[in-house]
């Protein structure tokens, strides 16, 4: 498959020297759905922006389409996509004025009716653009990105101030997008929507990936999590040595990469010993465990 | 490109129409601003400078006009765009840097050219002014300045952070233009090392090149050369600020 997106040691500094973007290294491939995920300040928005050819890397290259994205500005935006973090558009104009005036701005533009109907606005052409709720300016801003049908689009933080309808919406409408073969960046923290949307993610953090992968890569090398309260009387040191329990008083937790065998050895202890164990929970790791964890241990070890 | 053009004219266009206090800065001021001029200029002896005080107020009014439809319309414009992340966001779609620039400013240059056809058209036949003597030095003027007033506005815009500030940074080269260009008084009028001075001042040129253009007279070849380079070099100048110093999201 060919490379679509490619970013090679990109870095990125601002005035004062303060460095967003640490060096970083990744490719997204044509027709897949590339999730960077982190939390805020992580080097997201600084990361698209230079993908978008908005700004100039301080350091590294990038390709988007096989150009650079700032210097060959002309070759790449006819083909891309665009929804900012925060997008503007005149309070004063209406949102089908809004529509028109992109559309004369964008080579192939579909009809401004098909491109509302989208995002489902069709019902609000003739609103003023500061009339809109947050919510709506977003699908405005996804309507236009998509208004050139793009071969990549980027997405950042599509479904901030979204509802949790609008947000079905939008995932709904990025899926039929990559079955229709669109290559789509999306930065997010929202865990679920990288799970959902993403064949493959990066999580960033202080300007780096720390780990990237498919969500499946991800959570596999995090451990399981089984939770329960002992009753009263029965010490956690009573319980098998194999389960490297750690105990907070009466809460136990345990963690493991072989969450069956540890559940299997706790459940026949517990029944040899007639211990009723209380508010027994037992999950395999989710992205957002890993999120988490890693936005905790990479905070401890600056 | 047109087509990009014309799409972000035409929404600039829009919003000006919607905007009260912009459309009277362009629409109405400068009928006023020609008012004061004729007022003030009776006041001054007019005789050295080869002309009457309305003859000097129309051609007076049409720079005024300029200032007003294009410099200050097109700072708030600009500024009101930057801070809304309007620029931004066209800044990731197909149109160039200049394009951006070129179609926000297209309803100032269009109103311009029309107001100034209509200050010269309204002198001619409803105030018994002379039809103009050199029209090529009249219309290069009014094109000139109107292009360095464009540059100016974006410059001026870099250094704006809000469109209520742009009150404010819009009146030095007001003031200047309006007391040195020769908009109130002409600088024949003026002792000569100051009139020397006030010749090298931004507008001072295309003033020069619009009076010349419509009344005639003048310094012959050499002045109206002299007011072209002039001109021509603070275009250049201000056009080199904006690619160097244009800011095209606000500053956080």
């Amino acid at each position: 498959m060919t490379q679509v997106i490619e970013a090679e040691d990109v870095r990125r500094s601002y005035a004062g020297g303060f460095e967003a973007v640490t060096g970083i290294t990744f490719s997204v491939s044509r027709g897949e759905v590339f999730a960077l995920l982190g939390t805020n300040g992580a080097g997201k928005t600084s990361t698209v922006e230079l993908l978008e050819g908005l700004a100039r890397p301080s350091g590294g290259t990038v390709r988007v389409l096989g150009h650079d994205p700032y210097t060959e500005r002309a070759a790449v935006r006819p083909r891309i996509g665009v929804m900012l973090q925060e997008g503007g558009f005149p309070a004063d104009l209406t949102v089908a004025e809004t529509v028109r005036m992109w559309a004369g701005c964008t080579s192939g533009a579909r009809p401004a009716g098909e491109a509302l109907e989208m995002v489902g606005l069709g019902g609000r052409a003739r609103v003023r653009v500061k009339q809109l709720s947050g919510g709506e300016k977003r699908r405005l801003d996804l309507a236009l990105a998509l208004l050139g049908d793009p071969e990549v689009l980027f997405l950042d933080e599509p479904s901030t101030g979204l509802d949790a309808e609008g947000r079905r919406d939008t995932w709904a409408l990025v899926r039929r997008l990559r079955e229709a073969g669109t290559t789509v960046l999306l930065t997010t923290h929202y865990l679920e929507e990288a799970e959902a949307l993403a064949d493959r993610l990066a999580i960033m953090h202080g300007g780096r990936i720390v780990t990237a992968g498919t969500p499946a890569e991800v959570t596999a090398t995090r451990p399981s999590r089984i939770r329960f309260v002992l009753p009263e009387g029965i010490p956690a040191a009573r319980l098998p040595l194999s389960l490297r329990a750690a105990a907070t008083g009466r809460h136990v937790e345990i963690r493991t990469h072989t969450l069956q065998e540890s559940l299997a050895d706790l459940l026949l202890w517990a029944r040899e010993a007639g211990v009723r164990l209380e508010g027994l929970d037992a999950r395999s790791a989710s992205l957002e465990e890993a999120f988490l964890d890693i936005a905790r241990n990479e905070t401890v070890g600056v | 490109m047109t087509a990009r053009l014309g799409a972000l004219g035409r929404a600039e266009l829009t919003l000006l129409v919607r905007n009260r206090y912009a459309l009277f800065t362009a629409l109405l001021m400068p009928v006023l601003m020609v008012g004061v001029l004729r007022s003030s200029l009776d006041r001054v002896g007019l005789d050295r400078a080869g002309m009457n005080a309305m003859e000097a107020a129309l051609s007076g009014g049409v720079v005024m006009m300029l200032i007003l439809v294009v410099y200050l319309n097109l700072v708030s414009a600009y500024v009101a765009r930057r801070e809304e992340l309007v620029l931004k966001r066209l800044r990731t779609g197909e149109a160039s840097d200049r394009e951006i620039l070129a179609g926000t400013a297209l309803p100032a240059i269009v109103l311009a050219v029309a107001q100034s056809a209509l200050i010269v058209g309204a002198g001619a036949v409803l105030l018994d002014v002379r039809a103009p003597a050199r029209p090529e030095l009249l219309v290069g003027g009014v094109l000139v300045g109107i292009v360095m007033l464009i540059a100016l506005a974006g410059a001026t815009a870099a250094i704006t952070r809000t469109v209520e500030s742009a009150q404010i940074t819009t009146m030095p080269l007001f003031l200047v233009s309006a007391m040195g260009s020769g908009l109130f008084v002409p600088l024949e009028v003026l002792p000569e090392r100051l009139a020397s001075v006030c010749e090298l001042l931004p507008l001072s040129g295309v003033m020069t090149l619009v009076r010349t253009g419509w009344l005639g007279g003048g310094g012959g070849a050499g002045e109206s050369a002299g007011a072209a380079l002039t001109a021509l070099a603070w275009t250049v100048i201000s056009v080199f600020a904006v690619q160097r110093w244009f800011r095209w999201e606000p500053r956080r």
